[in-house]
């Protein structure tokens, strides 16, 4: 059972209370009380775990060549079985700091971690994903500067700017899309005559969406010129090889942390990272460990800051955030451990070099063409001779997830198809890829 | 061994130069030759060099500094901090689960949506509200996702003069940040003696600038709103919406329809009633239930069935995305599995047992350690000390107290209107013994504070570090490595 009160503890309880039934102890008004609820019948265990493996067997597992956002990387054993932990996963926030010292030191480290893979100098203890903490960056921008426009990539990913436009739906911001390239990456100069002394900040995917590699050095430089700030959107794994947005000069860096030891789970829970200088800590939103003393001098970890949270600022808060993704964030600092610097530039370059191999197969693939001729990391777009939800359904039937359609983030491009390879794909696997769509 | 766990040592400070834990396939050639040198890092990122073994014993150890659910009674108020069934732990990340892209042709994901339609479909049951998203990734979120619903549903109805949201000062500090957050301005409105809401403020708070009204049910004192279905009618009358935080649903649950209520907005937490665990802070799932009239407004997508095929369905009138994807998909997956082990007259039966529990806390200690409102709560009770009463003891201390003697501290200082509280929440999971324990440590600690008030006010005096200073913290920060 799942309470464990027997009968004779009840009575002894409701004895103690001077009441002969918990109804005694209700004010809700009678009428109200015990309506019909109409649920299925209550299942054991077994039954449970039975009818939950029927569901899990209509999922059909594919081979999957599917980012956009969300991405497959390699698991080791070793994160899930510390972040399952009772000792972690039934713990909750660490108000009492003394008796919370694992989970408060597990997040200095993530907070360490994602600083120094991002060449930031603060973090925070993680947001509910990557779109946000990037929304909660561009609203910091505003505060910061005073300023009420937003330029955005015209390359961020569709469902950010979907939340980045609901989250400032009513607060008097204007958000403005940068042009793109024709092929593919952020016109520069047409950012430069966008740019204005109402920029907030310029809102900076890279890689961006289409998987392209943007000039970071020339866009912080003009952000920067126009007093506005810089807000990068990064793929944390890209960044075992690629520039970090501290060494082009963001002044905020968010991700989609959900690369780094977390399953895909069907899109969640994620893990928003959110990074910053130093000079903005205090305008972050949500927890930050910070390291302080116990009365014998001795080190101990704390949440701090919270002068900026909601339990103390109430409406004057930085934000409403009140809880973060810990055990995302955990096994996030687990990975990040476990395969140090070294791991992370191999296991970068291997998604650098996966999806290499397969654009190159591809786009010898007749009436295929690779669309990316620029610098991309793991993920490029292809052009089909059919619309790219055909191919899909094509490479479904196949037990391939052939990529995402670029359809859906534009409605006037039905052959466009984005593909990713990470490191969990085998030159066997793109082979088959490749040979698949050669079938078509 | 105690010496060792009492160090702390960072993972950095254990790094070898040269240890792995994980190597990877080697590449037939290096990113520079794929890629520019321009776009590429110069400086490997300083991260710890440890082995596998390393680095389990590293975090195996911090586990052990903390308490947790599994080991120690949590009763902190607020938290619903209840047994969390260890079969949802692998029936909600079984492979075909966990490595769903959200992308995925929905085809290869029905088992999926299934399982979101359906839980949908539970909530609407126990609530009788007619629409749920599953969306929020937290309470928090699901509170700005309902205020920004109630915005949608006023934008479409052209009640944009509403510009206010009402909320009492029993609410979560997450409300009026919330409101706030969709750009409303905040009215706040004192409670009753009985600690209530004071009818007679919000009547003169309400006008035709009122959008809603953020009321907590039960409320953060652990009472029931009593009247709750006049509020509601007063809240409708003036054109506005009622808003209910459903954090302390568990309550609740099979005794009553936040519906039946009057209620035309709410969030529920996954992590909290549905016995999800809450992961040292995160990740929870807030789902927003709405009544039909504000249900088109919910954030988009929704999952429907459609000839026996579940689809993620965006709707025309919806308030836009809160999220990326669709959800915390594990966690409603054990919020799923949760509402399928209970039926209704178990779920009444947990309700209860909830109230029994803080009920008897609430009466055992009554003489040392009092009920700020001295009448039965719901599922939590407040407690509140006098420190001039108590040899200069707070409750900051009596909560460090708690922890030698083997048990998480209550919630302290909130909620706000009560001085020196202490928000007790034992939940249903936890048995008599444990409570008797419980109550048997306070008595023990109210002894010391009559005899030795020293021995609280230095406590704890067994964790691995003693009375932080947290003030030391902000002074001069230092946030990483």
């Amino acid at each position: 059972m799942f309470t464990p009160q027997t009968e004779q503890d009840k009575q002894e309880m409701l004895q103690a209370l001077g009441v002969s039934s918990v109804k005694d102890l209700l004010t809700i008004s009678p009428d109200l009380l015990y309506p019909a609820l109409d649920l299925p019948n209550a299942l054991t265990e077994q039954e449970l775990a039975a009818h939950m493996q029927e569901l899990a067997s209509k999922n059909k597992p594919l081979k999957n060549f599917i980012g956009a956002g969300c991405y497959e990387h390699f698991i080791p054993a070793a994160v899930p079985a510390l972040s399952s932990r009772g000792e972690f996963l039934t713990a909750y926030t660490p108000y009492q700091a003394e008796a919370s010292q694992g989970t408060l030191q597990t997040i200095y480290e993530f907070q360490s971690a994602i600083c120094a893979l991002f060449d930031m100098d603060v973090a925070t203890a993680s947001h509910y994903d990557g779109a946000t903490a990037m929304t909660e960056a561009a609203l910091a921008c505003h505060r910061i500067t005073n300023r009420t426009e937003i330029i955005i990539s015209s390359h961020l990913h569709p469902h950010y700017k979907e939340v980045l436009k609901t989250y400032t739906q009513h607060l008097g911001l204007t958000i403005k899309e940068a042009k793109s390239t024709p092929a593919g990456t952020l016109d520069v100069e047409a950012l430069k005559a966008q740019l204005s002394d109402q920029t907030a900040c310029v809102v900076l995917p890279n890689p961006n969406f289409l998987g392209y590699l943007e000039e970071v050095d020339t866009i912080s430089q003009i952000t920067h010129e126009s007093g506005a700030l810089l807000v990068a959107v990064v793929n944390p794994i890209s960044l075992g090889v690629l520039k970090t947005p501290g060494a082009y000069g963001a002044d905020f860096a968010v991700a989609e942390g959900q690369c780094l030891g977390n399953p895909m789970s069907f899109g969640g829970p994620g893990l928003g990272i959110m990074t910053a200088k130093k000079a903005y800590v205090r305008q972050l939103p949500g927890r930050i460990v910070g390291i302080a003393k116990d009365h014998d001098g001795r080190r101990a970890f704390v949440l701090t800051l919270q002068a900026r949270e909601q339990h103390i600022r109430r409406e004057k808060a930085s934000s409403n955030i009140c809880s973060n993704e810990a055990i995302c964030a955990l096994n996030a600092v687990i990975y990040l451990t476990l395969l140090g610097p070294k791991g992370l530039q191999e296991v970068a370059e291997l998604n650098v070099e996966r999806a290499h191999q397969l654009a190159d197969k591809i786009s010898q693939v007749k009436g295929f063409e690779v669309e990316t001729k620029s610098p991309f990391f793991n993920e490029f777009v292809v052009v089909c001779p059919i619309p790219a939800g055909q191919v899909i359904e094509k490479l479904a039937q196949k037990g391939i997830g052939a990529g995402y359609n670029l359809n859906r983030a534009d409605k006037t491009k039905h052959n466009r198809l984005l593909v990713c390879a990470t490191e969990m794909r085998s030159e066997k696997d793109i082979q088959a890829y490749v040979d698949a769509l050669g079938e078509i | 061994m105690k010496e060792i766990l009492k160090q702390g040592e960072l993972s950095i400070e254990k790094s070898r130069p040269g240890r792995r834990g994980v190597r990877f396939a080697a590449v037939r050639r290096p990113a520079g030759d794929y890629l520019p040198g321009s776009c590429l890092r110069t400086q490997e990122p300083n991260l710890p060099e440890l082995s596998e073994f390393d680095t389990v014993r590293h975090f195996t150890r911090l586990s052990q500094l903390n308490y947790s659910l599994d080991a120690q009674f949590y009763p902190l108020g607020s938290c619903t901090m209840k047994y969390n069934p260890k079969a949802y732990d692998t029936l909600s990340v079984l492979p075909s689960f966990a490595s769903a892209h959200p992308f995925a042709p929905q085809i290869a994901v029905q088992g999926t949506l299934q399982i979101l339609y359906e839980l949908q479909e539970l909530l609407k049951k126990i609530t009788g509200l007619a629409a749920f998203t599953l969306q929020p990734a937290a309470g928090a979120h699901g509170e700005l996702t309902g205020i920004l619903t109630v915005r949608a549903y006023h934008d479409a109805h052209g009640n944009a003069n509403r510009t206010e949201v009402i909320v009492p000062d029993t609410a979560h500090g997450t409300n009026p940040a919330t409101a706030n957050m969709a750009g409303y301005s905040v009215i706040n409105i004192k409670s009753a003696a009985d600690g209530c809401v004071d009818k007679e403020a919000l009547q003169a708070a309400l006008s035709e600038k009122t959008a809603a009204v953020m009321l907590t049910v039960p409320n953060t004192v652990g009472l029931f709103e009593k009247d709750i279905r006049e509020i509601a009618d007063m809240v409708h009358k003036a054109g506005a919406l009622l808003y209910m935080d459903g954090a302390n649903f568990n309550a609740l649950i099979g005794l009553a329809k936040p519906a039946d209520f009057g209620v035309d907005v709410m969030h529920l937490n996954l992590h909290k009633t549905f016995a999800a665990p809450h992961g040292g802070g995160g990740p929870g799932s807030g789902p927003v239930g709405a009544a039909a009239h504000v249900a088109p407004y919910l954030p988009k997508p929704i999952v429907t069935l459609e000839n026996g095929v579940y689809t993620l369905h965006d709707t025309h009138e919806s308030l836009g995305k809160m999220k990326a994807f669709y959800g915390n998909i594990a966690v409603c997956l054990r919020g799923y599995c949760y509402l399928r082990q209970f039926d209704g007259e178990t779920l009444k039966t947990i309700a209860e047992n909830a109230i029994l529990n803080a009920n008897y806390v609430r009466a055992k200690l009554k003489g040392k350690f009092n009920a700020f409102f001295d009448c039965p709560c719901m599922h939590e009770c407040v407690l509140s000390i006098n420190p001039a009463e108590m040899n200069g003891v707070h409750t900051t201390d009596v909560a460090k107290r708690l922890l030698d003697y083997g048990f998480y501290a209550p919630t302290i200082y909130f909620p706000l209107i009560v001085p020196e509280a202490m928000m007790v929440e034992p939940t249903e999971t936890e048995s008599k013994a444990t409570l008797d324990a419980f109550v048997a440590a306070l008595e023990a600690i109210y002894e010391e504070i009559q005899t030795d008030p020293q021995l609280v006010k230095g406590a704890p005096h067994t964790q691995c570090v003693n009375r932080i200073d947290e003030v030391s913290a902000a002074r001069q920060p230092n946030l990483r490595w």
